[in-house]
């Protein structure tokens, strides 16, 4: 089966192109859909199998990242995306979605309290907008996103990815197994905060969270940007390495991994 | 402003308030570090409407955060200890995003509709700053509080308002301040007796515009005397006086900013034969020439398909796709308003993108820019009585750079590359070079993308924002010099997610639907000049200036006419398809409005509800200005080298890397995405040291190995020498730069933007045709059309020093050079770090005694410029980029840096940064054209030199492709890549310098190590 997967965008998500590509790439069938029609329901959220919602700049992070376009769909799609999110589907949200899906509810949801905003992505530790790559390493069983990954390389580029919350819920997320990414070092021991193995100060070194299910995935980085070999930041030191090891260069990037564990859930 | 009836809601971010930790470390950095416990800021949404408290509570809490945030609403804040509140928003009628997103938030919420007229939203920040205590009380004064409010606003774009903790509790907070614009119904149209006129007053009025009634000027006009005479002339001929509002159109569209009349006058018309006569003057006798020469030359190998005429250039990219290039500058709105100047010049380069054809996708953006040093803290003024400052360069480049982070990042367009230049005669007027690569489908529907006409009987739509009085008088405010009286009204502030609202609607969705005729981008001059110029298409046009969306009520004719309100796009649709049109933009946020209708009466007809107010021959608006008849003259100056005592490399190599020029810039490589749209395949950022390139790559067809390679190249300090071989070394930059990453020089595309000075100076225009010969020998020489330029003429300051003396600064002549090429496979594409312990250094290019202009020379004495300014031997310096381009295809190359400023010595270090390897060379094996100081060798800026490293493996066929310049001592084996940590330079045996990578890294970090 191909999944269908229902891409966002609108009032300044930008990275829906790029989204649909790699799930179009790992063998899916992806749509972009702007939001408005969702809401004047030309589009129904039930037709497809996962949701996206991508990273950008929705509204210009005007009153907070991702605030103004989470009332938006609290206002007008509440029930429709609630419902999608407690049955058997998948959803991601990147960045300024991961943003997004913290407002709406959809992640951690601790205790299956869909609907309720729990945590929060403040602003970088730096309280500038970073672009830079780190290493992140799954925590977590649960999600079925990050199957089959330990440790990897991808980019971020935010300005609100500071990610709190109160102890209680932090507590219940850890004892869930809802904890998925946290930055780490090179060598794959704990940022601990230090700049810029951790680009945001996040709490914890959290970087990527699940709902109770493993269904829902909220994450910082931006894997859909290492689709290809070529978007590695040091991919002409590596290919100058396997080129002469006489290895074969990767065909892809690891971003891609994340995405196809995606359409593997429902084969 | 309006202290009416209005609600109030403060929101105080209480776990990890990380902005008010940034802000109080840069308090703390004015010099209040013993002065200052702590601050807080709030953030406040004055809700111009009434409500209940049910209302107020659900709009508080859709604002705020409410894991994080806590609200107040109509209730001052009391919790937070301080001695001094300052509140900063914005003036009426500047524009106010967060505002804006709150007034949509709100309606959502409420599930109403806010009356423009009489009910806002507006955004203003609230700093709450507690002082220490020392034994006699608060150490915190007031005249603190006003230095510490002075840093946070600009008062042409902000207010700031300050209260005393007593204050603040006895008038129960900081108050309502509601800023609305209230314009009084103002007479529609002035008709000005230009033909009763002295030629005095005809000036005056060029040079200080219409007078009002209360004896204010309007701003200037920027006609010249002979430019009145004509429009005298013609309404003579039309047998009427001229209303304001045509006098206003015709100044927007003569503006030396949209005709650029001095690149289109005809130069040295009598000249004796020493000076080449230039009838057809510089751009249409060279720049033009120089591309019609070469695309003839190209023959089928020819990728131009529309330069010049359309908002940006575009070549072919594949046999689907077509690219795109332009850039501009937004020097003069920067200078006032660097935040706004940078966001609205990038945002503004956009849309020459989505104005491209029938619409292209911005792709990539691209910066430079040109500032005083940030070290300088020596006030300079506008007026001779010193109360009217001009910002300090640190503030200027604060903002700039903010301001670009803020256009591109929100716009999700990936910044790939720039750089930034540093010049103390930048003080006055600071250069921002703003650039967008955009892609369009080669044929839509089957029809050549870049094809568009507007036809008669099409309904004239303009979409994206609304219209206030931002922005009046930008194109010709931009034509003149600084001075005391250039207007506050040409700034503004950008709003870059309307405009990606706008774009993705035309972009992703309507270009596909042929929906329109014809589309261009409303820029200088605002829709007299975007409309006008489309109705050239047809013939004519009629405009009904009262269904002109406003941002608020009142604004007078000729303003709506050519107000430079930001995120607008002018569209030719035809009456069948403007319902659909509009149902789909409505569907996206987007609105749109017919406001006039094309035809083909030969006349610019403009009516204020249903009264003609302006009727203008379509042909003499266009082309009635007469054209400039100029004479140049160029003294070059006769220079010598400096005569001092040198430094030790060891000193002197990690001094020079230390240079604002050279040093590493990734404060803004990492602020600007770089990688959105998931295509870029060479970051800003290279090496596993990170070190700023000069080049970058993107693969726009997601999913293909097919890609661009963008470069820029700029010398502004050898124009101090020659400007002919200044222009000549940014062309063999921008081209080097990006031959060094693997771009082919037989498929490329070149920009030229000029910003010069006191244009109207016949040494600067002796300069300036210098330079732009240059720029026509190079370019066909090289075989790189130019496809689109932009010049900006009158780079001057003219003010006062702190002592009252009057003072002009002007820049130095500035050419950036920007290039644009295809390559086939961007996985062969070679970044500069060297790659492993053993691999071969080399370098191709004879070095030469060319420290003329050198970073080296300003290192020991900022006023040391030298005599031997670098020449480019074009056809040698081809032969060699044809051969790098194949020796990248044959992948013999493992690391290559193009040597640019600061010579072999700088690109040696950023080397061995980038690759965390070290570096052992010999200069007695640095081919030259005869004996050189080591200095000399090390830091001549000798052009069309590259610096590689090959696997020892790849020799033989290396040398086998390099022969022809290994062979005649114009390439040459220096040294290895080495497994100590060091830089080693040798002279023969004789060990010279040994830098530890560490030192240099060091070095060529610390002067922005802090941004």
């Amino acid at each position: 089966m191909h999944p269908k997967v229902l891409v966002i965008t609108g009032y300044g998500i930008n990275c829906e192109e790029e989204i649909a590509y790699v799930f179009n790439k790992v063998g899916s069938q992806a749509e972009i859909v702007h939001i408005n029609d969702l809401i004047d329901g030309y589009k129904k959220m039930s037709d497809y199998q996962i949701l996206a919602i991508p990273g950008g700049f929705s509204y210009g992070d005007d009153t907070g990242a991702g605030n103004a376009l989470s009332n938006r769909i609290r206002n007008h799609l509440n029930d429709q995306i609630l419902s999608f999110a407690q049955e058997d589907k998948l959803a991601i949200g990147i960045c300024n979605g991961f943003q997004m899906i913290t407002n709406l509810g959809l992640v951690p949801a601790t205790r299956n309290q869909y609907g309720k905003r729990e945590v929060v992505l403040m602003w970088n530790n730096t309280a500038r907008y970073e672009c830079r790559w780190i290493h992140v390493k799954n925590t977590s069983k649960k999600c079925v996103w990050t199957r089959d990954i330990d440790t990897i390389l991808l980019p971020v580029a935010h300005g609100e990815g500071n990610f709190y919350a109160e102890p209680e819920v932090l507590t219940e997320m850890r004892e869930n197994d809802q904890i998925v990414f946290k930055y780490v070092k090179k060598d794959g021991t704990p940022a601990n905060g230090e700049f810029p193995y951790s680009p945001n100060g996040a709490l914890e070194d959290i970087a990527a969270i699940t709902d109770p299910s493993g269904r829902l995935f909220g994450l910082m980085p931006h894997p859909e940007r290492y689709h290809s070999f070529i978007n590695h930041p040091t991919w002409t030191l590596e290919k100058d390495r396997l080129t002469r090891e006489g290895k074969q260069l990767p065909s892809e990037g690891e971003g891609l991994k994340i995405f196809r564990n995606a359409v593997e859930y429902f084969k | 402003m309006d202290q009416t009836k209005a609600h109030r809601i403060e929101i105080k971010t209480i776990v990890n308030d990380m902005r008010s930790l940034v802000r109080l470390k840069k308090i703390k950095a004015l010099g209040f570090a013993d002065k200052i416990e702590s601050c807080k800021v709030l953030e406040v949404y004055t809700v111009e409407k009434h409500l209940t408290q049910n209302e107020l509570e659900s709009v508080a809490n859709a604002l705020a955060n409410t894991v994080s945030q806590r609200y107040n609403i109509d209730t001052p804040e009391t919790e937070t200890p301080f001695d001094f509140a300052i509140e900063v928003g914005f003036l009426p009628g500047v524009t106010d995003n967060v505002g804006t997103t709150a007034r949509e938030t709100i309606e959502d919420v409420l599930k109403t509709k806010l009356d423009i007229n009489h009910e806002g939203v507006y955004y203003s920040t609230l700093l709450l700053i507690k002082g220490v205590e020392n034994d006699f009380g608060p150490v915190l004064k007031e005249t603190d509080a006003q230095i510490i409010a002075e840093s946070l606003y600009n008062n042409l774009i902000e207010y700031a308002k300050i209260k005393s903790h007593d204050k603040y509790i006895s008038d129960k907070g900081m108050g309502i301040t509601v800023p609305r614009v209230h314009l009084q119904e103002g007479v529609e149209v002035t008709p000005i007796d230009i033909l009763s006129m002295t030629d005095e007053e005809l000036v005056e009025l060029g040079k200080k515009g219409i007078k009002n009634t209360d004896g204010t000027f309007r701003g200037p006009l920027a006609l010249d005397l002979d430019y009145l005479h004509t429009i005298r002339d013609y309404y003579k001929k039309e047998g009427r006086i001229p209303n304001d509002i045509e006098l206003e159109s015709i100044a927007q569209t003569w503006s030396e900013h949209c005709k650029h009349t001095i690149f289109a006058a005809g130069l040295d018309e009598n000249a004796s034969e020493t000076s080449e006569r230039l009838p057809d003057g510089l751009y249409k006798g060279l720049i033009k020439k120089a591309t019609n020469l070469i695309r003839a030359q190209k023959g089928e190998k020819d990728f131009c398909v529309s330069v010049f005429k359309d908002n940006s250039g575009g070549i072919i990219f594949d046999e689907n796709w077509v690219i795109t290039d332009k850039a501009e500058t937004h020097n003069s709105p920067s200078a006032l308003d660097p935040f706004g100047g940078a966001i609205t010049g990038i945002v503004g380069v956009n849309r020459d993108t989505i104005g491209f054809g029938k619409g292209a996708k911005p792709i990539v953006n691209k910066y430079g820019f040109c500032f005083a040093d940030p070290d300088d803290k020596e006030p300079i003024y506008r007026d001779s009585k010193l109360n009217n400052p001009a910002l300090l360069p640190r503030k200027i480049i604060d903002g700039v750079v903010a301001g670009v982070n803020a256009g591109g990042n929100c716009s999700g367009i990936p910044t790939t590359q720039g750089w930034q230049y540093f010049d103390d005669r930048y003080k006055g007027k600071p250069l921002v070079f703003v650039g967008t690569v955009g892609l369009i489908p080669k044929y839509i529907n089957g029809k050549p993308s870049w094809e568009k006409e507007a036809k008669s009987g099409d309904a004239i739509v303009v979409l994206g924002g609304r219209v206030g009085q931002d922005g009046i008088h930008g194109a010709t405010f931009s034509s003149e010099a600084l001075d005391e009286g250039s207007p506050a009204t040409a700034v503004q502030i950008g709003d870059p997610i309307t405009q990606k609202k706008a774009s993705d609607a035309i972009v992703k969705e309507i270009r596909q639907q042929e929906l329109y005729s014809s589309i261009t981008d409303c820029g200088a001059g605002g829709i007299s000049c975007s409309i006008s110029e489309m109705a050239r298409e047809c013939g004519g046009c009629e405009i009904w200036l009262d269904k002109v969306p406003l941002k608020y009520p009142n604004l007078e004719p000729w303003k709506i006419w050519i107000s430079e309100s930001q995120e607008r796009m002018t569209l030719s649709v035809p009456e069948a398809n403007v319902e659909k049109l509009f149902d789909t933009l409505r569907r996206r946020g987007v609105e749109a409005t017919v406001v006039g209708k094309f035809n083909n009466s030969g006349r610019c007809i403009v009516k204020m509800h249903e009264k003609t107010i302006m009727d203008i021959d379509l042909e003499f608006l266009h082309e009635g200005l007469p054209k400039k008849h100029l004479n140049t003259l160029y003294t070059k100056p006769k220079l010598e080298d400096p005569h001092f005592t040198s430094e030790h490399i060891k000193v002197s190599l990690p001094k020079i890397l230390s240079r604002k020029n050279i040093c590493g810039y990734d404060y803004i490589s990492h602020q600007y995405d770089h990688m959105v749209q998931a295509m870029t395949a060479v970051y800003p950022l290279q090496g596993k040291g990170q070190v700023n390139g000069t080049a970058s790559a993107v693969t726009p067809v997601l999913g293909s190995k097919r890609g661009i390679i963008m470069s820029q190249g700029i010398n502004p300090r050898y124009s101090d020498l020659d400007t002919y071989h200044m222009s000549a070394c940014a062309i063999d930059t921008a081209i080097r730069n990006a031959v060094a990453l693997g771009a082919d020089i037989d498929y490329m595309a070149l920009m030229d933007n000029f910003c010069w000075c006191s244009s109207d100076e016949e040494e600067r225009l002796g300069q300036l045709k210098s330079a732009v010969k240059a720029c026509y020998d190079y370019a066909v020489e090289y075989g790189t059309p130019f496809i689109s330029g932009k010049d900006s003429m009158f780079n001057d300051f003219k003010g006062y020093d702190k002592n009252g003396n009057p003072i002009k600064i002007s820049i130095p002549p500035t050419l950036l050079i920007s290039s644009l090429s295809v390559v086939e496979d961007i996985s062969k594409a070679v970044t500069i770090d060297p790659k492993n312990e053993g691999d071969l250094i080399y370098i191709l290019g004879q070095t030469k005694d060319e420290l003329g202009g050198s970073e080296y020379y300003s290192s020991i004495d900022k006023d040391f410029i030298g005599g031997n300014v670098p020449q480019v031997d074009s056809a040698k310096a081809k032969k060699l980029y044809r051969i790098f381009r194949d020796a990248i295809n044959e992948e013999l190359i493992a690391s290559s840096f193009s040597i640019s400023l600061g010579g072999l010595g700088v690109a040696l270090a950023k080397k061995s940064i980038a690759g965390q390897l070290g570096l052992e060379i010999d200069l007695e094996r640095i081919p030259t054209d005869g004996p050189l100081t080591p200095d000399t060798l090390l830091y001549s800026e000798t052009q069309s030199r590259i610096l590689v490293t090959i696997n020892p493996s790849k020799k033989e066929k290396f040398e086998e492709f390099f022969a022809p310049f290994l062979n005649s001592n114009e390439a040459g084996l220096i040294g290895q890549v080495i497994a100590g940590p060091s830089l080693i330079i040798r002279k023969g045996e004789e060990n010279i310098a040994n830098l530890s990578i560490q030192e240099l890294e060091e070095s060529y970090r610390k002067p922005f190590k802090n941004y």
